[in-house]
């Protein structure tokens, strides 16, 4: 029985017994509905063991729209049970599972995965390549995320969520004060969706370091792939930390070993240091790719090419060396005192400067310009006053001193609300309606698509802005609840409406893309936003192989100059295409990650070593395995092109 | 319709902002009783004033911008111009923020060792120290010099500064007086010290802002500043009338929950030292002990559970 208790909900209540039974009808629903459509041997062959960039990208796409609403409920959640003084909807310990499992879902589980999948699906496309240079690796980075992702979320109903915080703070978050395998969870479902990344980054930087299409120059790479190259740099340096920081973790929860405890010589500020080590640059592995996306949209429907290209480039190249140089103003407050606090405190500000940058060269972008009013757009457009003000309240964060009266508080969760969601989530959802009619052949209808937007903005600055008021009166992040007497009844109402309009506009989106797959038209061309790099060059759908004939590339802007100046871009006659097969070892070595992963939250050291051992043989079956791919022929090429020149 | 919708969005935002910052009821950081708290509150309303300015600029080039550039405002046959860049345009793109944010740190550095020194004002006077630990979820206020120890409340002297000496029997927690000034952190390895004081009497809000498990949202204490006559006969009052506070007490304090406001004569630091470990700040002018270090600890394994 005692080894029942342990795997048992340990903090049961309605709303987790029916999210348990949601997850089990769902299960059971959709192996029903595979069995009764025979689509079993469609799933396997084309999407669990597909190693194409595309298929790839869709999977992270799917998995990020998931934990958006995952993350998404528990932040309603959150703003229900604060929106009146003593409320009594949650109890504590609910509370702080629901803002832990909030940020590091919302963190890495949403924003992550959404940023791989325009990676994934873009990148390539945009190079001019035909794939990614290590298509098996990328497929096991997916299905490591996911499976880290699955784990994680079952922490809910299996033996316990994380509670100690989304940076789950020693000694805290160590056995002494907590007790349940919540934080075990933590510690290895993140380890194994960090795996997954750090392989991702190491294949991206070889990607579009090797596999550019011939004279795409560094310099004349599209924004969006350098964006995408620098925060995989920046995968690479951050994420063996937090590997490593991880395993410390681990090792002090189940091994008994002293790094963060406060006895036999732990240094409790040492999980700080190092989380942050990697979590600040981790915020620049989110904001980068947007900026890159960003870059994208406004110059494609400012109708110009991209103003300062090179200090655009500059300017991001500095702010990935910056953001390894600003970790402890996370901590300020932490008694190191006024020498280091002003270090930190002007290199933190100085990640200002070249930020600047990049929003005047956005407004440049659109002077002169013949500004279209798409969806994308108009996400950009908002984004760029309200990302404006989150960055000035960074600055303002920056100031050390000052920092002791914000540090804790609700203007603190204003702030990075205000640069994470105009700056990360609004670049997304522009993202995705942009290249939506690239991945599924149909666009996203626009008019709901602004409507969206909107609400979103509205829902926004009603949730967001009154956190720097109550946060400036004294509101700690974190709490569960306040009385009536501080006062803070008020603002944290109005938060709750506007958190209540942005669920409203992330539903409409779901309903959008139910809508535009039933009613919006399939006779769209190639190039639906009149854009201007690569990618849009390909036919819908991308086939197998991207390009029949890699392009030849003369500027940042190829498809652009295709267009306007009679450049031909695709030069030369069919040849045979080399293509990876598919793998099914990506999949099946995941799922006994997911195992051993589980087993090792619960201490099941005999599970834990069989896995292991899985895991190596499945490598070792990699490693004797004689697979040099397959070719496409020329036949086969000219048959797909004329289908879909046809179409 | 559009360009529009977001100069209203956005000004609105900032009006509410503004009113409300300026409303009738002062917010607790903006509203200080003391000289860190007024320094850290004029740096806020310094940089939200410099940072107005910059927002207003951006607000008003891309409203300008989304007026002037619409395509339906221009011919259909327009052609946006190829444009790479200008020298000069990107001069002055990175020259004025970083003026903007040279000033600003020259403000930030000057604060910090403001905030981190005894408050402006009070050079002169000998401070009151008083140690403030944590445990899950109370605070311990002891005061050495006066040999009296108080839970969750905090009596203190006006024109008077303050030393606080803050460590934690638990995970790690914030002192936190908004309108005496900012936080800081309290651990359990080593002491950091936060200099305060209070320029009038009053009844102020305190907290743990560090989020410390279940009972965080209740870690609260009720801060009262007084004369300095007032403050000694409380003293007085609290030698003649509280239990004194033994070995035996303080473990019991120390175990996980909510208690009222408690007082006792004696403190803990007399059986249960503030930890010496990890030192590299100020307080390092007294060398730990191996024997202290050892005192300290056995006081920590005495908390847990």
């Amino acid at each position: 029985m005692d080894f029942f208790d342990r795997f048992a909900v340990p903090h049961p209540s309605l709303a987790i017994y029916a999210s348990m039974a949601a997850i089990g009808l769902t299960i059971i629903a959709v192996i029903a509905g595979l069995t009764y459509f025979k689509k079993w041997g469609y799933l396997w062959r084309e999407w669990l063991t597909t190693v194409d960039h595309k298929r790839i990208g869709i999977m992270y796409l799917l998995s990020a729209l998931l934990m958006l609403f995952r993350g998404g409920v528990d932040a309603i959640m959150m703003r229900a049970q604060l929106a009146v003084p003593e409320n009594t909807l949650l109890d504590a310990q609910h509370y702080n599972e629901i803002f832990t499992t909030h940020g590091i879902v919302m963190i890495l589980f949403m924003a992550m995965p959404f940023i791989m999948f325009f990676m994934n699906f873009v990148v390539p496309l945009q190079i001019g390549a035909r794939d990614v240079a290590f298509p098996r690796l990328n497929a096991l980075s997916f299905w490591l995320f996911f499976m880290g992702a699955m784990l994680f979320n079952i922490s809910f109903v299996v033996g316990g969520s994380p509670d100690a915080g989304w940076t789950s703070y020693f000694p805290l978050a160590g056995t002494e004060f907590s007790e349940s395998v919540g934080n075990n969870y933590y510690m290895i479902a993140i380890q194994i969706a960090g795996i997954g990344t750090l392989m991702t980054g190491i294949n991206f930087i070889t990607t579009i370091l090797k596999m550019r299409a011939p004279g795409m120059t560094l310099m004349k790479m599209p924004m969006f792939t350098w964006s995408a190259l620098i925060a995989n740099v920046i995968i690479v340096f951050a994420f063996p930390v937090l590997a490593v920081l991880l395993a410390m973790g681990t090792l002090d929860r189940q091994f008994g070993t002293h790094f963060f405890t406060m006895d036999n010589g732990g240094m409790d500020m040492l999980w700080a240091n190092i989380f942050w080590v990697w979590g600040h640059p981790e915020v620049y592995i989110l904001i980068l790719p947007a900026f890159g996306i960003y870059s994208e949209v406004i110059s494609t429907f400012a109708r110009r090419n991209l103003y300062g290209y090179k200090s655009m480039v500059g300017s991001m190249v500095i702010i990935s060396l910056l953001s390894f140089l600003v970790w402890a103003h996370h901590f300020f407050t932490m008694g190191q005192g006024a020498f280091t606090n002003s270090i930190f405190s002007i290199t933190t500000m100085a990640i200002a400067v070249p930020t600047g940058v990049k929003i005047f060269n956005w407004l440049l972008t659109l002077r002169k310009g013949k500004i279209v009013f798409t969806t994308p757009m108009l996400y950009s457009m908002l984004f760029i006053p309200l990302f404006t003000l989150g960055g000035v309240t960074g600055v303002m964060l920056a100031m050390s001193a000052a920092d002791y009266q914000y540090h804790n508080t609700m203007f603190l969760v204003a702030h990075f609300h205000n640069v994470i969601i105009p700056g990360v989530v609004y670049a997304m959802l522009a993202g995705l309606h942009y290249y939506w009619p690239k991945m599924f052949g149909f666009m996203l209808n626009e008019k709901i698509g602004k409507w969206t937007a909107w609400l979103l903005s509205i829902g926004f600055i009603l949730a967001f802005m009154p956190m720097y008021v109550s946060g400036l009166d004294g509101q700690a992040r974190r709490m569960y609840t306040y009385s009536e007497a501080a006062g803070f009844g008020l603002m944290n109402m109005i938060s709750f409406v506007g958190a209540a309009i942005m669920a409203i506009g992330f539903v409409l989106i779901v309903y959008n893309i139910y809508y535009s797959t039933r009613y919006e038209s399939r006779d769209i061309s190639n190039d639906p936003w009149d854009a201007r790099t690569l990618e849009w060059s390909t036919h819908t759908p991308v086939p197998e192989y991207n390009f029949a004939i890699l392009p030849d590339v003369r500027s940042n802007e190829a498809l652009w100059d295709a267009k306007k100046n009679g450049h031909v871009l695709f030069k030369g006659e069919y040849q045979k295409i080399h293509m990876p097969n598919n793998s099914g070892i990506p999949f099946i070595m995941s799922c006994i990650f997911f195992v051993w992963g589980f087993s090792f939250v619960f201490s099941l050291w005999i599970p834990v070593i069989l896995t292991t051992i899985g895991i190596f043989v499945c490598m070792a079956l990699r490693s004797f395995e004689q697979d040099h791919g397959r070719y496409i022929s020329v036949k086969e090429i000219e048959e797909t092109e004329t289908n879909l020149r046809g179409a | 319709m559009h360009k529009k919708g977001i100069n209203v969005a956005l000004f609105s935002v900032f009006l509410t902002i503004i009113t409300l910052l300026a409303g009738c009821e002062p917010l607790l950081v903006l509203d200080p009783k003391g000289p860190q708290a007024e320094r850290q509150a004029s740096d806020i309303l310094l940089s939200i004033g410099v940072m107005s300015v910059i927002v207003l600029v951006v607000f008003a080039l891309l409203v300008y911008m989304l007026v002037k550039y619409r395509a339906s405002k221009q011919r259909a046959d327009y052609e946006p111009p190829h444009i790479e860049g200008n020298l000069w345009v990107e001069v002055v793109m990175v020259g004025i923020p970083v003026i903007i944010v040279a000033f600003l740190s020259y403000v930030s550095v000057q604060s910090n060792y403001i905030v981190e020194a005894k408050p402006k004002g009070y050079e002169d006077k000998e401070p009151l120290v008083v140690y403030a630990s944590s445990s899950n979820w109370k605070w311990h206020f002891s005061y050495p010099e006066e040999g009296i120890e108080t839970v969750n409340y905090l009596y203190i002297p006006t024109d008077r500064p303050l030393e606080f000496k803050l460590y934690s029997y638990g995970p790690i927690t914030s002192f936190w007086i908004p309108q005496l000034g900012g936080q800081k952190y309290a651990m359990g390895d080593h002491v950091t010290t936060l200099h305060l004081a209070a320029d009038v009497p009053g009844e102020f809000m305190g907290r743990n802002a560090n989020f410390s498990g279940k009972g965080f949202a209740e870690n609260t204490f009720n801060v009262t500043a007084m004369s300095q006559e007032d403050f000694d006969d409380w003293v007085k009052e609290v030698k003649e009338t509280a239990k004194p506070i033994t070995e035996k007490k303080f473990e019991e304090l120390l175990e996980p929950g909510h208690l009222g406001q408690q007082t006792y004569t004696g403190t803990h630091l007399e059986f249960s030292p503030a930890p010496a470990g990890h030192d590299h700040s100020e307080e390092s002018s007294e060398t730990p002990e191996t024997e202290t270090q050892t005192e300290s600890h056995t006081g920590h394994e005495g908390m847990s559970h």
